[in-house]
């Protein structure tokens, strides 16, 4: 039970912070075209089922799984967005995105006059508590699955 | 005198006479009140950008699916950092404009304009903060003070 790794996009869809645990595959292309790549698919997503969706009011898509890892997304209304891969048994995923919101990011960036809401984040504190609270959650654990 | 100081809260007079400093400063630098004015609802955008994800978090918000939860958000928002309580009013027929009635505003306790300053919003910096959290919603939003 695993995370094997997390983004996070500001509104504009730019990548503002990436953190990898543990990826086995190589990455097949540089990180910036595998962010648009996903912010893309993301998009696209959200669109196609927001349309195709037969009932009227929802919250939008919230993860998607395949047989070997499951993606999370996590939105806040401010369109910031956050989405991790962990594998497809890891519980409570989207709490602890939830919290990294909460806890972390508007703890670490939105409070801190140095780091600009819409840009790649520098801090090295939020780099910290992020790992921190990653590790402390149910859906991490030593043992790769 | 026994006080349990709690660390996240600061006195309101405090905040009250800081925010006052901070208008005379700029009055000092900028001497033109127009120019005082729009830099204070500038200042007032800016932080409403980073307040509104502050209040998402603290509250746990969802999309508002029309104005009157917005509306209903913005009196808490006020109600969680103000501590003051405004009232809605003023709906306008097509609902796409309201009012907020604020009581007692704790920025301009002990405050008093003089003639020179006639022109001189004071509070500019509040529809500054409404706007730039509204903006980060997706919603463009006017306010003014009266």
């Amino acid at each position: 039970m695993t995370v094997y790794n997390l983004y996070i996009y500001n509104r504009a869809g730019t990548l503002i912070y990436y953190q990898e645990w543990s990826r086995k595959k190589p990455m097949t292309m540089s990180l910036e075209e595998e962010s648009r790549l996903l912010y893309g698919m993301l998009f696209s997503l959200k669109s196609f089922s927001n349309r195709i969706s037969p009932l009227d009011v929802q919250e939008g898509v919230q993860c998607y799984t395949t047989n070997k890892y499951k993606m999370t997304l996590f939105e806040t209304p401010t369109s910031l967005k956050f989405v991790c891969n962990t594998d497809v048994n890891a519980p409570g995923v989207n709490e602890m995105l939830q919290k990294l919101y909460t806890q972390v990011y508007v703890e670490y960036v939105i409070r801190n006059p140095e780091c600009k809401p819409a840009e790649p984040i520098t801090s090295e504190l939020f780099k910290a508590k992020l790992d921190e609270t990653v590790r402390m959650s149910p859906a991490f654990s030593s043992k790769a699955a | 005198m026994n006080r349990s100081v709690d660390p996240k809260k600061v006195n309101s007079e405090l905040f009250t006479l800081t925010y006052g400093a901070l208008v005379v400063q700029l009055l000092n630098d900028l001497e033109s009140v127009e120019d005082v004015n729009k830099h204070l609802d500038r200042m007032g955008y800016n932080i409403g950008v980073r307040l509104v994800e502050d209040f998402i978090a603290r509250s746990s918000a969802d999309k508002c699916y029309d104005l009157r939860e917005t509306a209903d958000k913005l009196q808490a928002a006020f109600r969680m950092y103000l501590g003051i309580s405004p009232s809605i009013a003023n709906w306008a027929p097509a609902g796409d404009e309201f009012s907020l009635m604020i009581d007692t505003n704790p920025l301009t306790e002990f405050v008093e304009l003089p003639d020179t300053c006639s022109n001189m919003r004071y509070s500019a910096i509040l529809p500054g903060m409404v706007r730039g959290a509204c903006e980060m919603v997706h919603l463009e939003v006017s306010f003014s003070v009266k």
